[in-house]
């Protein structure tokens, strides 16, 4: 857990990207922190998002805050969960911004991160039936192009393995 | 049991949309209603889901140009430039003189077409049925034809680049540009004859959909509507990005949070758009375009991530990229206003009759392109 | 049955107009062909300034836009078709009485388009719903639109009412809503309607 005085210097240094990588116990403590501390008061969460680490194994969300009293910013507040999606929760911030409400719930549908405590955490973009967590790295969308009649990269990749959706000539002709 | 509790009576659940004449897009709101008036609001989006965060992950950096053009679909030019203002910062380039005045102007014009076919589509939604959208689109078929000649299409113009724009402005467009200007002012008087002392107007849209200040900030509304909260916080003052702290423009905040100022902080905002225009118009320097060092082809952008964000008309739109320092994004995310503005929208109808939905909706201004990307 | 043009022109010398019933069903149709208020995406922009003061759409009858699918009987296709979408469009064009037309507007309607690669994206409405005209484009210019009305008029113009699909008895009289399914729509494609085209061989 950084201390006050750690998250201060760090905020206080003027460096261009200032981020906050903190563990998932931690994180609303932190979060509450930094609206209401009255040397920082961000009160105002611009963005919140997932990014898939594949690599890392981990799915990091990062919340970008700003501060409308005090006009600074930004600050990146940065946790990360485990990709397996028994595990991938972590606490729901929507208490402390309510901005995050909408973003929270599209990180849930399109990565499966989990958020603990947010009041009503289902889909938004994708409907109710889905299953998938399509912005994962690992995901493979369905092949329902039917007909590509130039096909390349990812897709003729594809149409090679599973066949019938793309001309003869361009599977022969780009071998 | 109802207010009166003498007659029982049942809710009504009421699903407004998909497609709807006034919904803006293909927007949904499952709406629960006591009579006329509005117990539970629920938005339902991801009717125009494109996968535009998807298939950027796909492609190189600057071919993710025209697909901003069709988040905003309305703001083709503000779209461009929230892109490119991340890109460069991330990549460090600098943007000449020239390039940012020109950005300038087509962001502000860009402000311009918005608002007025924003309040348009507010007064259809009023019941004024198509006439001021009439009004509007007549101006704005000036500005789109500016457009064509400056980058050759209507609305989805893929004009900005990393480091400046496409192509250069030469005078034929400066005087069509500046002829626009001259023209927009009488507009406006007219436009605004016809509406805002209109009784119908006002009856409707005073105190019908207010958001107090602190909800506002809280639930991250920027743009015109946190403005008409009394929330003072216009990023081009904030952030100072481009050459914005050279014009001399205020920003209108209003009061009462209600429908009403929301179409009033419009208007104001469109005179002050065209004075930043006249400003740039007049002090635009020559040089060059685009940076000398940005490369266009096999771009690459150095490891790390950026947040980059402009004041679109519709409010904050941003861009937070991630790079390994390849030819594509890693992770390429949009903060779109529309979608974060709607994140009250069931505050501000819950005890309004449910025609006021519509208009509570319409003064949020949204694009559905840019809610579900 | 054609009439002599000789007598045609005698008769219209008296105040006498002839022509067939066809002709007449086919010209109050096609000069009155009313949209329903159907916009998905930028597309839509662009049939609106298609319906605005400049490009006056009203010229050609298409003046009102109706926003009940049960009043109207043109349904411009204008965006995207995402899969979530889809079953809403196949249901508000069964709601459309005969006869009824589909346009096709935008590189999106007709195949996906710019986002074809998207998992949410249905690659083409025509999966589903017969379309009579298609419009490229992104967008395509509101002169293109009417240029695509105007064909479809003289497409109208050209019907035969023993040929048409509304009194053909085997013709379905509603196409099959898509269901959402774990992974994709289901079905993914109306096979009865689209079949991938043959590959013409190469000479």
């Amino acid at each position: 857990m950084p201390t006050v005085e750690q998250i201060r210097e760090m905020l206080s240094a003027g460096a261009a990207k200032s981020s906050l990588l903190v563990e998932r116990e931690d994180l609303l403590a932190v979060a509450k922190f930094l609206k209401t501390d009255p040397q920082l008061q961000f009160d105002f969460c611009s963005c919140v998002t997932a990014v898939d680490y594949i690599k890392q194994d981990c799915i990091e969300v990062v919340y970008h805050l700003y501060s409308v009293a005090l006009k600074h910013g930004p600050v990146a507040l940065k946790v990360r969960a485990p990709r397996a999606l028994e595990q991938c929760h972590v606490p729901s911030l929507t208490p402390v911004w309510r901005g995050c409400e909408f973003q929270e719930r599209e990180a849930f549908d399109l990565f499966g991160v989990k958020f603990d405590g947010h009041p009503d955490l289902r889909r938004i973009l994708m409907w109710d039936e889905f299953v998938d967590h399509p912005m994962r790295k690992d995901y493979i969308p369905p092949m329902d192009y039917e007909w590509e009649p130039t096909p390349h990269g990812e897709t003729l990749a594809r149409a090679k393995m599973q066949g019938g959706t793309v001309p003869a000539s361009a599977l022969e002709a780009k071998k | 049991m109802s207010a009166t509790g003498i007659i029982e009576t049942q809710t009504l659940e009421v699903s407004l949309g998909p497609q709807h004449p006034s919904t803006h897009g293909v927007f949904r709101m499952d709406v629960v209603l006591d009579g006329e008036y509005v117990v539970k609001l629920k938005p339902v989006m991801g009717y125009l889901h494109r996968n535009h965060e998807q298939i950027a992950e796909k492609i190189a950096w600057i071919a993710n140009m025209p697909y901003t053009d069709r988040l905003d679909y309305f703001c083709s030019m503000t779209n461009n430039w929230a892109y490119a203002l991340a890109v460069e910062k991330m990549a460090g380039l600098k943007v000449p003189e020239r390039a940012e005045y020109i950005r300038v102007i087509m962001a502000e014009l860009t402000r311009l077409l918005n608002h007025s076919c924003a309040i348009g589509f507010l007064l259809s939604d009023c019941g004024a049925w198509f006439t001021p959208v009439l009004y509007a689109l007549r101006e704005r078929e000036r500005i789109l034809d500016f457009f064509e000649t400056v980058s050759g299409a209507r609305m989805m113009c893929n004009y900005m680049r990393f480091g400046g724009v496409r192509v250069d402005l030469d005078d034929q467009s400066l005087a069509m540009a500046r002829d626009i200007v001259a023209r927009w002012p009488a507009f406006l008087d007219e436009f605004e004859k016809l509406m805002t002392e209109n009784e119908v107007l006002i009856a409707r849209t005073q105190r019908v959909g207010i958001l107090p200040r602190e909800l506002a900030i809280n639930a991250s509304i920027t743009g015109p509507m946190a403005r008409a909260s009394g929330v003072e916080y216009d990023i081009r003052k904030v952030d100072k990005y481009g050459v914005y702290d050279r014009f001399d423009f205020r920003v209108p905040v209003g009061e009462a949070g209600d429908t009403f100022d929301r179409y009033m902080i419009r208007i104001l905002e469109m005179r002050e758009a065209v004075k930043i225009l006249e400003q740039a118009l007049r002090d635009i320097p020559a040089g060059p375009f685009i940076a000398p060092e940005a490369k266009l082809r096999n771009f690459k952008v150095p490891a790390g991530d950026g947040y980059g964000r402009i004041e679109a008309p519709k409010g904050e739109l941003g861009f937070y990229l991630v790079s390994e320092g390849g030819a594509k994004p890693y992770r390429y995310h949009v903060r779109p206003p529309s979608f974060i503005n709607l994140t009250i929208l069931e505050d501000m109808c819950l005890g309004q009759k449910v025609a006021d939905t519509v208009i509570i909706l319409g003064s949020v201004d949204i694009v559905l392109g840019e809610v579900d990307r | 049955m054609p009439v002599d043009e000789g007598l045609k022109s005698e008769l219209q010398k008296r105040g006498v107009f002839v022509m067939p019933v066809e002709f007449l069903y086919n010209w109050s149709r096609k000069s009155s062909l009313w949209p329903v208020q159907f916009g998905l995406a930028c597309c839509a922009i662009e049939m609106i300034a298609a319906a605005a003061a400049r490009h006056d759409i009203a010229r050609f009858g298409a003046e009102v836009f109706r926003a009940s699918p049960r009043q109207a009987d043109l349904m411009i296709v204008s965006g995207t078709v995402t899969k979530k979408m889809a079953p809403q469009v196949v249901r508000l064009y069964n709601q459309m009485p005969e006869p009824k037309y589909v346009i096709a507007m935008g590189a999106c309607a007709i195949s996906g388009g710019p986002f074809k690669d998207g998992y949410d994206v249905l690659k083409g409405v025509d999966r589903y719903i017969p379309v009579d005209i298609h419009i490229p484009g992104c967008p395509p210019r509101p002169e293109a639109l009417l240029h695509a009305l105007m064909t479809l008029q003289e497409k109208i113009s050209k019907q035969h009412l023993n040929e048409t699909r509304w009194y053909d008895k085997n013709a379905p009289a509603e196409y099959p809503i898509p269901q959402y399914g774990a992974h994709d729509l289901e079905p993914p494609v109306n096979r009865e309607l689209w079949q991938p085209p043959q590959e013409t061989p190469k000479k």
